[in-house]
């Protein structure tokens, strides 16, 4: 039999299959599935500050617009009892979803202002959420701010909450750091029980034919695993914070690889985008399978047997790396 | 007993009552009424509860004619059943209200009384609409404040059930309906004792009930209908002491004791003015000043009108009378003298018993909230004190045509100088009025002062000037008049010093605080000379606050109302410093919490960092300024909009004689273009060297400031410098020169030219062909420009390819500078109809926002060419205007065949070759059209030459009086949703089904925006209106495929935003249709909840989602054999999602009731995907053989 238990934050798992950020946990019959189908946990979509201050504005401006201006009309909306602004939707979604799973929830949050960070932190934690996964990202975009004063921010950030909350706290990591592996230490010291790599960003295209800006997000593939693999592998065991994969997760060789590399859990959102909840029936199939094949009887033997310091070649996660891709690749022309 | 002081406004104060006291609630909206059904809707919504402790049935009918048959079926369905209305509502509810009196049925109407739409329509108060409802068997109460309101409400309700008889309670609509006042408000356990069971469940006793089955409405014959009308009179004897006791009653429950007729005075006056309503306390406060002085005066306020007790007003007199004057706020022209009067002169005959018999007199005042003050009250008073005082008068005007007129002693003020006075000039989106009216409320509720609050508004929905009057203190407010001297004047808008005469009503002495972006050093030199005139002859301490940036830092925009607010409690020392602060805290926690916690911060953070940038101005001792105020209108203006109609932009209408109006209602066109309104902060600018020339930005535009023209380059010879042109880019008209030009001062900023400019540089992409830019730096260059714009030729039309975009740009609109919002979504196709059609068009407008920007005083968008012609416009009335238009279409039809048939007869006078060739003219171009215009000219020519024996005379002269009806004409009928879907859509259907060639633009913005967004029948499933705060559940009404289904209506569905050349298009196919043609036409609205910005983007995702597919059913094409339904859009390619929620009217549903806000999004995309089924359906049938193989 197959031990595919897990820990991670803390939480024990019954398999590292964890369903990421997305918009599939905004609903309770997809938390209901994704449980069914056997997810180990479930970090909710992000709470961001942002929108709810925009969306506060945005109902204020439209609610003021023509208002008290003409005789006939002091308003054009009628003045409903209440709105659910701010975060209680999303609370309140979390204190439902407590109340339906077994399987832990773990909240997610993006703020903008160190109050609101530290405030819609707590009241995740309030509601229920058994961890919470700061999904942090500050972009510099002005010429001044160098890179030290953009990490101690989130160093800072992090301490200011982690001395707020109870529940444990993983935090979601840009690859975009000089020194990563530095970075995630420093993390770890301000008091990540975890870290989550990576976060995938909206990033900026453009459209030709009416010259303007778009931003969206397209779903992952299996290739974009390999800087995970990268840096876990390189992490592992040497910080005691959790690892977590999440991008580039689609099939059970991925799992399977992310586990191998340290990592304590996968994440998975473009799979099941992609595929559907129930594939995440299959994957662990799959993975029971290929661990059966291979002879494994657990998460927790495979886990980290492939970080850098587990292998014959640890250069193969160096600089050295780079050179000798570059050499098989000619070579296979 | 202790009952709660609130601080409400009479619509408030009747809805209240009504809403306790009733089962049933049938609601339509009308001005000044529709806030009492907006506030029984949501309080049913959330569950408010009657005094039976159930939550009374509200329903939202098609018209006050629904109403009222609605109610009347509610009453004889046994339920306590109420309304509210106005005006033109009232009267549609006439019918019935004969019907349910004369069934001896108890109910209350509360009317917010208001003037009829005669010469001209008017939306306030006066007592028109309630005095044509006097022989209608209903009894009539009238209230003259917000207390009262409250008080007569409950005792109409409790008479009405004790007499049996209908109740119309009436109090005067603005003045009242719209004054917040503190009151004490009654309570449950009032209303109890004042509503008798035994005697609701009499009437329902009296109910339709198979159990016991009765028969009303019996058709009777002349042997006893006669008798049967008198069986009521007995209940109408006993009413009046009914009402009394009523009032007694309610006298012990609350100490305020009402009568019939309420006496206030000298017990012993002399003369005695009698009215009703809320001039009542203004003539109180008269008679006050007047006793003062010791004379003997007195005043009755008349409260029971209908039935009229005749004993009750003689014992209400003082027996020492002598002279009696009689105002009624109502006009019957032609009668013997207005009803009020007429009743008193009955019942002093019938009841009098006076030692000398007094002489009655009666006049006129406050039509259409025409002010009434004391000083007017004091003229009448003085006029009684003639031996022969004039009968007949009116007073408040000055009729130099008739010579009706009192003078009146201006200065004559009664105005308590220890009441603060505080009078606010703003704009509307500056948020000014709400900041005034949460601040009346703040005083009202948490000091002991007395306060009342009051709210002017212009009749332009953007940049409309706001004027607030506050007043407050330890005395009674009695006040029902504008304040005329004022002890504080806050000008929130410092453009306001270059137009108007802000510190008109200061008194000596008083506070001046002034919004100003120059500092207390600096602002001084910066006014206009007669301002700082007077702030030196009155000795004003003047105040300034940058407000705009305080309010901008703290991420309030323009929004400055809590700034301005926080100055005013702390210049006027209506509550100390710290308790004033807190209060406006604990006011916005109060009614922006439910907002959102940002929307809270923002405005706590303005009212924090208010006071330190208040500053007190050093006024120095000298007139430094030679700025004057900016003439109102332009020196070339002709004589009428010089004499007539600037000075009612400039606020002094009042003061214009009955000589210098039109007898008749009838107005010149073009006048719009006088008013400089010079609104926006920020203008287009264009870059002529990326412009494509697309004409997209003209098109859309819905202000007609934007505007192009081709032209010859010699005549750029004589431009000012900055005058901008481009090689045109026309295939063989390359040698011309573009200009692409804007009216700086007509603009209003709203930027949809922007953003559908599709042109950007290729170096720096957000820069456009056109781009907003601030207005000042270039406001007088532009309007250089403009000018030379104005008189470069138009391009000859006939050589135009008027179906193509680029091309209509160059077409001069009849339709330009609507007071409509900034961005409006209607406002393009009027201008559209206007460039295509304009010359020859006639308008039936039925009533809405399109009549209000298109008709209201004093200036109107509608406009002529520079032959002089243009539309021809008029607004009936709101139900009627398919009907209006059908009449002006058949008139125009009939003077067109009695002028073919003359000009038949009198070929040979005028030649036959002449004649002929009118009489077969091809009008269906505009070439066709231009030289029947031509033909028509020589034939007018001929008439009058021809004269002589072989020639009719009187024939000659007809046709000469209809010529004009050869050439081709267009009758337009115009309107929203509220008409076409609900009010009008009977009359609508029949105009379908005339097959007469009018042609119908429903302006369809799916609410009655003009009233404040209600839910009409065009309300789309799951969208939140008025009337439909849960979200409306039902459908949209498909109003195209029921005019499809006669096949001989041409219909359209268009949406200039996402096809402007479909939209083209379909003006073109339904004006060339020979029947009736409706297009429906997609409006985007401020009552859709986003940044009108955006309206052309959501157009787009209207169309793109299949929520508002477009379309063209052309009659024709099946006489063809081909399909007459074309599609014009796509299958959906967008979830309705992605276009609803961008707007506020679906996501406020979300945001309060998430799970009905996705039930209803699931049906709405079901209705959706069906409805396109249905139209891909029928656009792929085949109409070969009949239609036989689909």
């Amino acid at each position: 039999m197959i031990d595919l238990s897990t820990t991670y934050l803390g939480l024990p798992l019954r398999s590292p299959l964890v369903a990421s950020a997305s918009p599939l946990s905004k609903d309770l019959e997809n938390l209901q599935r994704l449980e069914e189908a056997g997810a180990g946990a479930v970090v909710f979509h992000s709470l961001f500050e942002e929108q709810i201050t925009a969306e506060a504005q945005s109902l204020d401006n439209f609610l003021n617009q023509g208002a008290d201006s003409f005789a006939e009309a002091s308003s054009y909306f009628p003045d409903l009892p209440s709105y659910s602004m701010g975060p209680d939707a999303y609370l309140e979604h979390i204190r439902r979803a407590k109340k339906m799973l077994r399987i832990p929830v773990i909240g997610s949050l993006n703020g903008v202002s160190s109050g609101g960070w530290i405030r819609y932190a707590r009241e995740i934690q309030d509601a229920g959420a058994d961890a919470l996964e700061l999904n942090i990202y500050f972009l510099p975009t002005t010429l001044e701010v160098d890179g030290r004063a953009t990490e101690d921010g989130y160093c800072r950030l992090l301490e200011d909450i982690k001395r707020k909350l109870t529940i444990p706290v993983a935090v979601k990591l840009s690859p975009y750091f000089t020194s990563m592996v530095n970075m995630a230490f420093r993390l770890y010291r301000s008091g990540a029980d975890a870290l989550v790599l990576f976060n995938r960003f909206y990033q900026p295209d453009f459209d030709l034919e009416t010259l303007e800006v778009t931003s969206n997000l397209t779903l992952s593939t299996s290739d974009e695993l390999r800087l995970r693999l990268h840096w876990v592998a390189l992490l592992a065991g040497r910080i005691k914070a959790d690892l977590a994969i999440t991008g580039g997760v689609h099939t059970a060789e991925d799992v399977v690889k992310g586990i191998m590399a340290g990592a304590q859990v996968t994440m998975l959102t473009s799979a099941l985008l992609r595929n559907g909840i129930d594939y995440l029936r299959d994957l662990e199939t799959k993975v029971v399978d290929w661990m059966e094949l291979h002879e494994y009887e657990s998460v927790g033997q495979m886990r980290g047997s492939m970080r850098a310091t587990a292998v014959e070649d640890p250069a193969a996660f160096e600089r050295a790396n780079y050179l000798k891709v570059l050499g098989s690749y000619t070579l296979s022309r | 007993m202790n009952r709660p002081q609130v601080t409400i406004d009479g619509n408030e104060a009747a809805a209240y009552v009504a809403h306790h006291v009733n089962e049933v609630i049938a609601i339509y909206p009308i001005t000044p009424s529709s806030a009492m059904g907006e506030w029984a809707d949501q309080w049913s919504a959330n569950g408010s509860k009657n005094i039976w402790g159930s939550v009374p049935s509200v329903i939202e009918m098609q018209s006050e004619g629904g109403a009222a048959g609605a109610v009347h079926g509610a009453l004889q369905g046994g339920a306590l059943t109420t309304t509210f209305t106005s005006s033109q509502g009232l009267l549609l509810m006439i019918p019935n209200m004969y019907k349910i009196a004369g069934e001896l049925t108890p109910t209350v109407f509360h009317v917010a009384a208001r003037a009829l739409a005669a010469q001209g329509l008017s939306i306030f108060g006066d007592h028109q609409d309630v005095m044509a409802v006097r022989a209608t068997g209903f009894a009539m109460l009238a209230s003259h404040s917000v207390q009262s309101v409250m008080d007569m409400a409950l005792i109409a309700h409790a008479a009405a059930l004790e007499t049996r008889l209908p109740f119309v309670h009436f109090f005067d609509g603005f003045r009242t309906s719209h004054e917040v006042a503190k009151v004490e408000q009654l309570t449950s356990d009032d209303m109890r004792a004042m509503i008798g069971d035994d005697l609701v469940r009499a009437h329902r006793a009296r109910s339709l009930n198979p159990d016991r089955p009765v028969l009303r409405g019996t058709a009777q014959n002349p042997d006893v209908y006669f008798q049967a009308r008198e069986t009521v009179n007995p209940f109408y004897d006993a009413c009046p002491d009914k009402v009394q006791s009523a009032m007694d009653r309610f006298a012990a429950l609350t100490g305020r004791q009402y009568r019939l007729f309420d006496y206030f005075g000298d017990p012993n006056a002399e003369r005695v003015v009698v009215l009703m309503g809320s001039a009542a306390w203004a003539a109180e406060e008269c008679a006050e000043a007047l006793l003062a002085r010791g004379e003997k005066v007195g005043v009755v306020n008349v409260h029971l009108f209908r039935p009229f007790s005749a004993k009750a007003l003689v014992d209400a007199l003082p027996r020492t009378v002598r002279a009696i004057g009689v105002l009624d706020r109502t006009k019957e022209p032609g009668s013997a003298g207005e009803p009020l009067y007429q009743d008193v002169v009955t019942a002093l005959q019938e009841a009098g018993e006076f030692a000398a018999w007094p002489r009655v007199v009666g006049g006129r005042y406050g039509l259409a909230s025409k002010e009434f003050t004391p000083a007017m009250c004091a003229a009448v008073f003085s006029e009684l004190s003639q031996p022969k005082p004039r009968n007949h008068f009116v007073v408040g005007i000055n009729d130099d045509v008739s010579h009706h007129s009192l003078d009146y002693d201006a200065a004559f003020s009664t105005e308590d100088p220890t009441t603060v006075r505080a009078v606010f000039y703003g704009l509307g989106a500056d948020g000014t009025v709400g900041a005034n009216k949460n601040s009346i409320k703040i005083i009202g509720e948490d000091t002991d002062n007395y306060a009342q609050g009051y709210f002017v508004y212009d009749s332009k929905k953007s940049g409309a000037m706001t004027i607030s009057h506050l007043r407050f203190g330890r005395k009674p407010i009695r006040s029902s008049y504008l304040i005329s001297r004022a002890s504080f004047v806050a000008c929130h808008q410092f453009s306001f010093l270059e137009r108007i005469d802000v510190l008109q009503l200061a008194e000596t002495g008083a506070t001046f605080l002034l919004n100003s972006p120059f500092g207390a050093e600096e602002v001084w030199d910066r006014l206009p000379r007669p301002v700082q005139e007077q702030i030196l002859a009155k000795r004003l301490r003047f105040y300034v606050i940058d407000a705009f940036r305080v309010a901008k830092d703290n991420g309030m925009g323009g929004r400055i109302n809590t700034v301005m607010q926080t100055c005013f409690f702390a210049l006027s020392g209506a509550l100390p410093r710290e308790e004033a602060i807190s209060a406006i805290k604990h006011a916005i926690q109060k009614t922006y919490g439910k907002r959102g916690e940002a929307v809270v911060e923002k405005n706590f953070a303005a009212v924090d960092n208010a006071l330190e940038n208040l500053h007190e101005v050093a006024v120095p001792d000298a007139v430094t300024s030679s700025v004057e105020r900016r003439p109102m209108v332009s020196a070339q203006a002709p004589d009428f909009v010089q004499n007539v109609l600037a000075p009612m932009l400039a606020g002094a209408g009042d003061g214009l004689p009955v000589s210098a109006l039109p007898v008749d209602g009838t107005y010149p066109t073009g006048t719009a273009q006088w008013e400089k309104r010079n609104l926006a902060q920020e203008i287009p600018v264009w870059e002529s060297g990326l412009c494509i020339q697309c004409g997209k930005c003209v098109m859309v535009c819905p202000h007609a400031v934007i505007r192009s023209k081709i032209f010859e380059p010699e005549l750029t010879a004589s431009a000012p410098d900055t005058f901008k042109s481009a090689p045109a880019r026309w295939r063989d008209r390359e040698h011309l020169r573009y200009v692409l030009q804007v009216s700086p001062e007509d603009c209003t900023g709203c930027g949809l030219c922007v953003q559908v400019c599709p042109a950007k540089s290729k170096s720096e992409v957000k820069t456009k062909a056109i781009n907003m830019a601030p207005q000042a730096p270039v406001r007088e260059q532009e309007q250089r420009n403009w000018d030379f714009f104005l008189g470069l030729p138009e391009f000859d039309r006939s050589a135009l390819a008027l179906h193509n975009v680029k091309d209509v740009q160059l077409l001069q609109p009849l339709f330009e500078f609507p007071g409509a919002c900034a961005g409006c979504g209607e406002t393009p196709y009027i201008k559209l109809l206007t460039q295509l059609f304009g010359d020859r068009t006639v308008i039936a407008n039925a009533t809405g926002c399109s009549s209000i920007y298109g008709g209201n005083l004093p200036t109107t968008p509608y406009t002529v060419n520079h032959a002089g012609r243009g539309p021809a416009w008029s607004n009936s009335l709101f139900e009627d205007n398919a009907e209006f238009g059908l009449g002006m279409r058949v008139a125009l039809d009939k003077q067109s065949q009695y002028a073919a048939e003359l000009l038949q007869k009198l070929a040979p006078a005028v030649g036959p070759e002449l004649a002929e060739a009118i009489l077969h003219a091809d009008q269906s171009t505009e070439a066709g059209i231009q030289e029947q215009r031509g033909r028509i000219a020589q034939l007018n020519q001929k008439l009058a030459e021809s004269s002589g024996p072989e020639v009719c005379d009187s024939q000659l002269r007809d046709l000469s009086s209809i010529t004009s009806a050869l050439v081709r004409k267009s009758v337009w009928i115009l309107g929203g949703d509220g008409w076409a879907y609900d009010i009008g859509y009977g009359g609508l259907d029949h105009v379908f089904a005339s097959g007469r060639n009018v042609k119908i633009l429903v302006l369809d913005t799916e609410v009655y925006s003009n009233t404040g967004g209600q839910a009409s029948k065009a309300t789309p499933r799951g969208a939140v209106a008025k009337f439909a705060s849960g979200g409306k559940q039902s459908a949209k009404k498909d109003l195209a495929m029921m005019a499809m289904t006669y096949g001989t209506v041409y219909v359209a569905h268009i949406a200039l935003g996402a096809n402007d050349t479909q939209t083209i298009k379909a003006f073109l196919e339904a004006e060339a249709y020979d029947g009736p043609a409706l297009i429906i036409a997609y409006s985007h609205c401020i009552a859709h909840g986003y940044d009108l910005i955006h309206g052309l983007d959501q157009q787009k995702a209207a169309v793109q989602s299949a929520y508002w597919p477009l379309f063209r059913y052309n009659p024709e094409l099946a006489v063809g054999g081909k399909n007459p339904f074309q599609l014009d859009s796509r299958a959906p390619a967008l979830p309705l999602e992605k276009y609803i929620y961008n707007e506020g009217r679906y996501s406020m549903l979300v945001r309060s009731s998430p799970e009905t806000a996705a039930i209803l999004l699931g049906e709405a995309q079901a209705d959706v995907n069906l409805r396109w089924k249905l139209y891909e359906h029928w656009a792929n049938l085949s109409y070969s053989n009949g239609g036989a193989h689909a």
